[in-house]
């Protein structure tokens, strides 16, 4: 029961500040944590259902105080790789580390990892007061801190006039924050959230999404998120790991995974991509679009671009090449046009359709696809 | 037309019942002409020795058949419902469940007259009289209690239990604080439709009854065999209106719970 | 070592979550298996045993129980026993036809009331279900007794002799079954039309035409679900039925219920009661059988 010790008792004292800048969960602060030694580390994950291998050995380092997403679509194993790390499954091969313990075989209740679940899981029995204080009752805390404690987290979600509520009697988006009062109230090391805003509306998911970041930024805590929203991971994560098919195809910031995929599969989860077929030549990398001075690790292969590095030009400008284009699409901020040979741009150019133009494709926009 | 078939059967349920009651309150004891309005029957109720005796029966067989079929039927149903066994035994538990509901109740009279009688030359528990019953009575109930139970079982969905155990629940703090307050409602559902069972058998208590453990049903049955006296239409109006409480009681219970 | 597995969150192994099922499922298995299953299984060999002197039984192998049920007594032989098989099957069969046709009236009408109105009317079909049997059965009595309209109706038509009571009768016999299982065909058959389709039916009407085509087409196979388990429902509680012969048939209608309850009651002959037993099982199992296959048919019709 090592990490029962490490809740600091110390933060209730700065309840008071309205601002609740101080973090009960943690004093020290989000910088300055990304020392390995407290991360998760998950090492060569292996599962199978029956016939089925939903992980095939996956390797993960995830820094303490990072926000991480899992992003890929349904059916890659990343629920089944949170479950692993919520103790919820056990892998066929491989080990999860946190801060140098195992706890690959360390059962779910004595985990100091918590999870807010898809559809939340609150206990329908019990109001919210009572579910938020389910985990500190557990362990046994003395009611008086289970009230502190319960009282600051439901504050810090905004939750304050629920307390005698039934789940039943809440809404989607106060159930998904009672979810995760619940689960933050513990101090876990790491809190795990699956899809929890897979419930909510459009609009709300996107205020959540920010309330979430900022929460995490201001505890400081690890988090990890797993979602099939790109948008959501872009806009929530320190660090995305791309899965599918059972792998992590790339990890990276939000940025780096956008920018510069790796794989095919990366470039087009990861919002809109033009693929380019690329031939080695003397000169460099052949396309229709010209040739360009890269190095690639294949004869044939693609390249990847994102529609906005396109340039449009209405004249020639050296280095571009003549096209038509075939449709456009009226985005608000900007068009979004579909070009002959297939190439999707975007522009703030006004273009219609048959009008020939001219693009260029700068060599620093171009990815280079492994597989 | 449909409406005055339809009010017709419903008739057909209610005539009967409403003659007993109207003979209920009727002042001639022999014979079933009018002789004017009374409660005496009723009062006398309250007197008559064998009416007591079947009540205190009927409802001490109740209690005790409902307590023990919601214990065995409540672990049947949690152990059927939350532990992962093979298909096989699955399936033969889930038949030994549907056989005592689908077994014709004279059939499952036959059986336990047969057993009890094997029995008796080993334990004299299985003498005819109220043990028996009691065996007798769990033996259908258990089966009710644990279908009822599993139902109720299969609508909680497995993160409920996860969540428990990811706050730190060890399994009997599961049990105690999520499980079981979870599944009352089941439960005394289970309960409730033991206990009516119970009350409502005649079948296997007529065949496993002995000389001092008579029953109501019993002693209707029997006056009705011998000549029934008003008292006996009065008790049976009362029972009769505690079912109709009982019933509408229960409508609304399971209509605010849903 | 056993492999750990994580069954509803909880860590564990195969075989310890197996011990702790088995423990659970142990009394009330253990329970169904002492008082049903063995002593069921058991009626087959005692029905080929012999009565002793005493009531006890002596295990031999014979066919007279079975013999003596076709009617082969001590006493030469009388079709008796063989009426009453076949009369339980025809009370039985009547029973469930009867009700059938009471039943799809009752679900209509319910159906036809207003949505917060039609727990109640399905009360009133639920208040008769939980009334003990023998209340019902003796009520019947007093209903069908001389004194009382029914029979006096009677006698004034000619049909009944003036101070005759309307019971013990083959009519009786049927009102009070017909009035014990209605409950049992109702609730489930509600169920299945509450669930109707009424744009099916618009369309079924629209294409047909007559009512009988609508049912044929309409109804029937949309409420064959609840008119299946309300078949089952009133016919095999309806070939074990004892009370309502017993208390209204007398002793020309008796069916096999009461031959078992004879047999096991008042002459102690478990042997012979076994025997019963299982042919009425046999007999309740067959029907099933037959119906589950004709059923088939009119669902493909």
């Amino acid at each position: 029961m090592l990490f029962l010790k490490r809740i600091r008792r110390g933060g209730l004292g700065r309840r008071g500040g309205a601002s609740g800048e101080g973090s009960l969960l943690r004093s020290d602060g989000a910088e300055g944590l990304w020392a390995t030694s407290g991360g998760l580390g998950l090492q060569g994950i292996t599962k199978r259902f029956g016939e089925l291998e939903v992980l095939r050995g996956v390797s993960l380092e995830v820094h303490r105080g990072e926000f991480f997403t899992l992003l890929g679509p349904s059916g890659c194993g990343k629920t089944t790789l949170l479950r692993i790390v919520g103790g919820f499954e056990v892998p066929d091969a491989g080990r999860v580390v946190l801060g140098g313990r195992d706890l690959t075989h360390l059962p779910a209740h004595r985990r100091p990892v918590n999870t807010v679940f898809q559809n939340y899981a609150l206990f329908p029995h019990l109001t919210v007061y009572e579910n938020v204080a389910f985990g500190l009752r557990s362990r046994g805390f003395p009611e008086a801190e289970v009230r502190a404690r319960v009282e600051y987290a439901l504050g810090l979600l905004h939750l304050e006039g629920l307390l005698h509520r039934y789940p039943q009697q809440l809404s989607g988006g106060q159930k998904q924050r009672v979810a995760l009062a619940r689960a933050l109230v513990n101090e876990p090391e790491v809190l795990l959230l699956d899809e929890p805003m897979s419930a909510l509306d459009a609009k709300l998911r996107a205020e959540v999404q920010v309330e979430l970041r900022n929460l995490q930024r201001r505890l400081g805590a690890t988090f990890i998120l797993v979602t099939h929203d790109q948008e959501e991971a872009m806009a929530v994560s320190d660090r995305i790991g791309v899965m599918e098919g059972g792998r992590i195809l790339q990890v990276g910031t939000p940025e780096e995974v956008y920018e510069r995929p790796r794989t095919r599969f990366v470039a087009e989860f990861l919002g809109v991509a033009n693929l380019i077929p690329a031939r080695r030549g003397k000169g460099g990398v052949e396309t229709p679009w010209g040739t360009f001075a890269l190095e690639v690790p294949w004869e044939r292969g693609f390249l990847a671009m994102r529609p906005e590095r396109v340039e449009v030009h209405l004249h020639a400008v050296p280095g571009s090449v003549p096209a038509r284009v075939r449709q456009v699409i009226y985005r608000g901020a900007y068009l979004e046009a579909f070009l002959e040979p297939s190439l999707r741009v975007r522009t703030a150019l006004r273009l219609s359709p048959d009008q020939e133009i001219f693009v260029r494709l700068p060599v620093k926009g171009l990815v280079v696809l492994h597989e | 037309m449909t409406r005055a078939v339809a009010l017709s059967a419903l008739a057909l349920l209610y005539l009967p019942m409403l003659a007993v009651a109207l003979f209920s309150l009727n002042r001639t004891r022999h014979g079933l002409g009018w002789g004017g309005f009374t409660w005496e029957w009723y009062l006398r109720l309250l007197q008559n020795e064998a009416v007591l005796e079947a009540t205190r029966n009927t409802f001490l067989l109740a209690l005790l058949s409902t307590l023990l079929a919601t214990l065995l039927g409540t672990l049947l149903a949690l152990g059927l419902e939350r532990h992962p066994f093979g298909r096989r035994f699955r399936g033969f538990l889930e038949t030994l469940l549907y056989l005592p509901v689908v077994t014709p109740d004279l059939i499952l009279a036959a059986a336990l007259v047969v057993a009890f009688g094997f029995l008796r030359q080993a334990f004299s528990l299985f003498e005819p009289g109220l043990p028996a019953m009691v065996v007798g009575h769990v033996t259908f109930q258990v089966a009710f209690v644990a279908l009822v139970v599993m139902s109720r079982l299969q609508g909680l969905p497995r993160e409920l239990d996860e969540a428990a155990r990811d706050l730190y629940a060890t399994y009997p703090v599961y049990l105690r604080r999520v499980l079981l307050p979870l599944l009352t409602p089941g439960i005394v559902a289970g309960a409730m439709l033991a206990f009516t069972l119970s009350l409502d058998d005649f079948v296997i208590s007529f065949f496993t009854a002995g000389p001092t453990s008579q029953t109501l049903p019993l002693l209707i049955y029997a006056s009705a065999r011998r000549g029934v006296t008003p008292e006996i239409h009065a008790v049976s109006t009362l029972i009769f209106l505690l079912t109709v409480l009982a019933v509408l009681g229960g409508e609304r219970l399971t209509r605010r719970s849903v | 070592m056993n492999r750990l597995l994580v069954w509803y969150g909880e860590l564990t192994t195969a075989p310890s979550l197996f011990l702790r099922g088995l423990l659970l499922v142990l009394p009330g298995m253990v329970w169904l298996l002492a008082f049903l299953v063995l002593p069921g299984l058991v009626l087959l060999p005692l029905s080929f045993a012999e009565r002793g002197a005493f009531g006890e039984v002596v295990w031999t192998f014979s066919w007279e129980n079975y013999r003596r049920l076709l009617g082969f007594g001590v006493l030469g032989y009388s079709p008796d026993n063989l009426l009453a098989l076949l009369r339980t099957l025809w009370v039985a069969l009547v029973t469930t036809l009867i009700c059938l046709l009471l039943a799809y009236p009752i679900a209509f009408f319910i159906r036809s009331k207003p949505r917060a109105q039609r727990y109640l009317w399905l009360s009133l079909v639920l208040i008769p279900f939980w009334t003990n049997i023998v209340i019902r059965t003796y009520a019947w009595q007093l209903l069908l007794a001389p004194e009382m309209p029914f029979a006096r109706l009677a006698s004034a038509l000619g049909l009944l002799e003036p101070g005759m009571a309307l019971f013990p009768s083959t009519l009786a016999v049927y009102v009070g079954m017909v009035s014990a299982f209605l409950p049992f065909m109702v609730l489930p058959l509600y169920s299945s039309v509450e669930r109707l389709d009424e744009s099916l039916l618009e369309a079924v009407r629209d294409l047909y035409g007559g009512p009988w085509r609508v049912f044929l087409h309409g109804v029937l196979p949309q409420t064959l679900p609840g008119l299946t388990v309300g078949v089952i429902l009133t016919f095999v509680p309806a070939m074990g039925m004892f009370v309502v012969p017993d208390l209204l048939g007398g002793a020309k209608h008796l069916l096999v219920g009461n031959l078992i309850q004879q047999a096991f009651y008042t002459m102690r002959d478990w042997p012979y009661g076994a025997a019963l037993s299982l042919v009425l099982v046999l007999l309740t199992l067959l029907a099933l059988r037959l119906y589950r296959r004709h059923g088939k048919e009119v669902e493909l019709a």
